[in-house]
């Protein structure tokens, strides 16, 4: 099965006055139909930026700095505004952390839901008025044929979430990028969401990214987890595998300072220190000063990803293991 | 860790001066200021303007205001440049002989004072007002927005010239030339104090909810404190940007007053009596003794306006 | 007497006042905007031990903590603290000055920007009576170091720190005042969790370390299983169910809790069905009647639809449920890990 998203060398540049920050560094993944990839990480490691960067979204002065990113196979990372735009509303979806910004509050949601859909088909009236309470539908709001002449304050947090869902899928996209959909959301709410965009990704065969800190949420939702830090990818694999057998330290570390219900601890395990910012990210392996397993090349050459035993991580550790 | 690190002594002043030197140089505020020439060309006028105010009567090559040095020989003089002038009076002398060079120095020396004491004395009271106002709420900022209100309807300059002229009645005639410029400094005062009010009121509502005012309080930190030591820095910065703004505001107000014969007395000329005295001779010919003061008065208010609107545009976050 | 409770709040009711221009109202005789945000909460805390409190958005449980600080005055109820009542800010009159205090949730709202740090702490230790300025440096020292950051940080200024440093400069603010006890209203949700971790294992030496009593709060049911003894669960301003932790998590028994341990996102379960899960937190200006879950609990019958359950159980566990006290709930079957 070849990949729907292919991103290759991705980095992303923020020229400031003292520095050129490079927050998203050479980073590589790709995407299947149909399939959920979780990218996750803490604050500052790029996983914003890089989802940002797919869709075109960064906000100057932050530019692509080099890569490429294809959409079954065609570049679109070099697009004008006006393809890009194209683009945007109908093969890529998006779906952000906050509804209420997503949504314009002067307008009814079936305006919204029927504006984007003949911005992209060429679609009556009626016909989209149709196609917006089957969406609603789709999405889990009861009585949608009622509801779709009422504004988005009219709806409760989750619902909203949902209305962005409806409007991110109004045109069939290929591929959906979810940025922390469910952060600002209830736990019970977030478990329903959860549940929809799995649904949907099964039924649609959409590709999905997930962006998110929370390694629960990645957990239950996607087949791949891509784990960032300082701007890299340093593991990525199967989530199974990166969940239960994580293969880098700073993976590792993460697992480990998560509390859980039914682990009884005193203390939990945790990783000393925190992320660098972008402006000083160490030399060599951007972790190796937070690592309790550093070795002599860490602070010196940076490690490319490597092919684990269940996963592939960019730690020298796994050179070592495989020379010996 | 060793010992040295854990007991270190409270830096003195001095060192965090140094450091609070250190940290302004390296500062954005400094960077946006000298890549924009436009203020810092403003910024010069303007350091010029108060530093010839300062220091006047040695600046000033005259003394026009001692009567003792004056002549009604040298009166009418053109600029020096023009046939007929004399070097001694570089942009001429008005009708009195006062050599104009000299008055427009006194004279934004009059302007620059009243200005920035009628600013100061908006910003105590707007301050004062808004902050309490703003802390307190209820009824009592209910009471006192209500009133700033309604005299924002009412233009700025009519209740100067309202202000003043109940003050000139009131008062005794004999006092009135003495206390004058006092009277001018209230009246501009008093017309601008419901704008510092209103921002110090909103900065005082947002920062009060903050948990860093909670904290305080569990601490025991009295409320009075709270307000000055803990609310108070931190509504101060768009209270001073909109201060620099109305310094040009409080000049042109100045000016205006002097103009209609309402404001300083001419006496002890501001610019906008300059401008009133030089009115008078501008069509029998003797177009420099207003045209200059004139001239000053614009490129101080402008110099003075865009400083301002750097500042605003520098600390607003939203337009960086 | 180590069994006497340090903190017990009883029946304790918070109503907010959200009518605009409530002078007018009062004048005009219009009827006023009230939401009860605490209705009839009690539980006690005894000394050295830790309280969880866990609740989901309008839940009031942030409105309860405040309340205990004396940030904020209890409509109704009372709040006693080693048995004299907590009346103002810090229990300043009623009980010893700076025995309760509080960490916030926003670190970057809770430090005022223009103070040092030093001075941030050292006002904390002005008001305990420390008035030479030198000492107070030197102290504010040690507590940077007791909370994990060295002495020279107090030189700089908040912005220079990140998040889950800033909440241990709150921690060593809140530790000047010399405290028993300390509210904790969701220390750690503005953190990464790998800096969360940190925090928590801060708090938990602190505890051992000094014997100090803790109001926990937080929406994250895991971080509430790793801290507490006793777990105090509220939806909509009601106290639902309290137990000691063990039990509240092998055997819970009102359905909002167990709700709430079936949404978390499990880490070791990736294809799992939620069975419970529906609907979402009612608007607190319109809860719904009698027992304010039942239009999502698929156990409500007419009783729960008009009448107010009331807490009931044993000593180490109570819930506020019909469906409980009648016995018709199934057992819970807890999800394997």
């Amino acid at each position: 099965m070849s990949a729907l998203l292919e991103v290759k060398n991705l980095s992303v540049e923020i020229p400031t006055r003292r520095h050129l920050l490079v927050p998203v560094d050479d980073v590589s993944f790709d995407i299947a139909p149909g399939e959920i990839l979780g990218v996750v990480g803490e604050s500052g490691a790029g996983k914003s930026l890089t989802g940002a960067a797919v869709i075109g979204l960064l906000e100057p002065p932050g530019r692509i700095g080099g890569g490429e990113i294809r959409l079954e196979g065609k570049r679109i990372d070099n697009l004008k505004y006006r393809e890009l735009r194209r683009i945007r509303g109908a093969a890529i979806g998006m779906i952000f952390q906050d509804p209420l910004t997503s949504l314009n509050p002067l307008y009814t949601i079936g305006r919204q839901l029927s504006e984007t859909l003949r911005t992209h088909q060429p679609l009556s009236e009626t016909a989209a008025k149709a196609r917006a309470i089957e969406l609603l539908d789709e999405v889990g709001i009861p009585a949608a044929s009622e509801r779709i002449g009422q504004y988005p304050h009219q709806f409760s947090g989750g619902m909203r979430q949902r209305v962005v869902i409806a409007l991110a899928l109004a045109n069939n996209p290929k591929l959906i990028i979810a940025d922390e959909p469910t952060t600002a959301l209830d736990v019970s709410v977030q478990a329903q969401i959860i549940n929809l965009l799995k649904r949907l990704a099964a039924d649609n065969g959409a590709a999905i990214m997930l962006i998110s800190h929370d390694m629960g949420v990645i957990a239950e939702t996607c087949d791949r987890v891509a784990v960032m830090y300082a701007g890299r990818i340093v593991e990525i694999g199967a989530v199974r595998n990166v969940v239960q057998a994580p293969n880098h330290p700073y993976t590792q570390g993460l697992m480990a300072s998560i509390p859980r219900l039914g682990k009884d601890d005193a203390r939990l395990a945790h990783i000393k220190g925190s992320m660098p910012r972008p402006t000083d990210i160490p030399q060599g392996c951007a972790f190796h000063p937070r690592c309790p397993k550093r070795f002599e090349p860490c602070d010196q050459k940076r490690p490319e990803l490597m092919k684990g035993d269940s996963s592939q991580a960019a730690c020298w550790l796994l050179q070592r293991e495989a020379d010996q | 860790m060793t010992d040295q690190q854990a007991h270190i002594p409270h830096q003195s002043l001095g060192s965090r001066m140094v450091d609070g030197i250190r940290r302004f140089a390296g500062s954005d505020l400094l960077y946006s200021f000298v890549r924009q020439p436009v203020v810092v060309v403003a910024f010069l006028i303007t350091v010029i303007f108060i530093l010839a105010a300062i220091f006047a009567p040695l600046v000033a090559p005259h003394d026009p205001f001692n009567p003792a040095s004056l002549s009604l020989m040298d009166s009418f003089f053109p600029p020096s440049w023009v046939e007929g002038g004399d070097a001694r009076f570089l942009l001429g002398t008005d009708n009195q002989g006062r050599d104009i060079f000299s008055t427009i120095i006194y004279g934004a020396r009059i302007s620059l004072m009243v200005g920035f004491a009628a600013v100061v004395f908006s910003i105590a009271l707007g301050v004062l007002v808004g902050l309490i106002s703003g802390f307190v709420g209820g009824w009592f900022d209910a009471l006192l927005m209500r009133f700033a209100d309604i005299q924002l309807t009412i233009p700025g300059l009519l209740i100067a010239l309202l202000v003043d002229g109940i003050a000139r009645t009131a008062l005794p005639s004999d006092m009135r030339e003495e206390i004058a410029i006092y009277v001018v400094i209230f009246a501009i005062g008093i017309s601008n104090w419901p704008q510092y009010a209103r921002v110090a009121r909103s900065g005082a509502m947002s920062e009060k909810v903050k948990d860093y005012v909670a904290s305080a309080r569990i601490i025991g930190t009295p409320s009075w404190v709270i307000l000055l030591r803990h609310v108070l820095p931190n509504i101060l910065g768009p209270v001073l940007v909109l201060g620099t703004i109305g310094l040009a505001l409080a000049i042109t107000s100045e000016a205006t007053l002097s103009f209609l014969g309402v404001g300083v007395p001419p006496t002890t000329p501001s610019l906008g009596t300059l401008i009133r005295i030089g009115n008078d001779f501008l069509f029998s010919g003797e177009w420099w003794i207003t045209l200059f003061p004139s001239g000053a008065l614009v490129v101080l208010v402008l110099a003075v306006n865009l400083l301002g609107d750097w500042l605003r545009d520098a600390l607003n976050p939203k337009l960086r | 007497m180590s069994d006497a409770p340090l903190l017990e709040v009883k029946n304790l009711s918070k109503i907010f006042d959200l009518t605009e221009a409530a002078w007018l109202a009062a004048l005009t005789g219009r009827s006023r905007l009230l939401l009860p945000a605490v209705d009839g909460v009690s539980f006690s805390i005894p000394k050295g031990k830790t309280f969880g409190l866990v609740g989901e958005s309008g839940s009031g449980k942030s409105t309860v903590a405040r309340m205990t600080v004396g940030l904020m005055q209890p409509s109704n109820g009372s709040i006693t603290f080693d048995g004299k009542p907590v009346s103002a800010p810090g229990g300043g009159r009623g009980i010893g000055r700076g025995r309760l205090q509080m960490i916030f949730q926003d670190p970057f709202a809770s430090l005022n920007p223009r103070w040092r740090v030093v001075d941030i702490i050292g006002e904390a230790l002005l008001r305990k009576g420390m008035r030479d300025s030198l000492a107070r440096a030197k102290r504010a020292g040690e507590l940077l170091d007791q909370v994990g950051l060295v002495a020279v940080d107090g030189e700089k200024f908040p912005h220079e720190f990140s998040g889950g440093q800033r909440q241990r400069i709150s921690i060593a603010r809140a530790l000047a005042s010399e405290p028993e006890f300390l509210v904790c209203d969701e220390p750690t949700s503005a953190l990464d969790v790998s800096v969360q971790a940190q925090i928590l294992n801060l708090m938990k030496d602190l505890q051992d370390e000094l014997g100090l009593t803790y109001l926990f709060i937080s929406h994250n049911l895991a971080v509430i299983a790793h801290v507490s003894d006793v777990v105090g669960v509220m939806y909509l301003g009601r106290l639902v169910e309290v137990a000691e932790k063990k039990q509240l998590f092998k055997a819970p028994q009102h359905p909002y809790t167990r709700m709430l341990l079936d949404a978390i996102p499990r880490l070791d379960m990736t294809t799992r069905e939620r069975s419970h899960v529906v609907g979402e937190v009612a608007n607190p200006m319109s809860r719904p009647p009698g027992c304010h879950y039942h239009p999502r609990c698929p156990f409500a019958n007419k009783r729960c639809k008009s009448e107010d359950p009331k807490l009931k159980g044993a000593a180490n566990f109570a819930a506020a449920c019909h469906g409980v006290e009648e016995g018709r709930l199934p057992a819970w079957a807890a999800a394997a890990e």
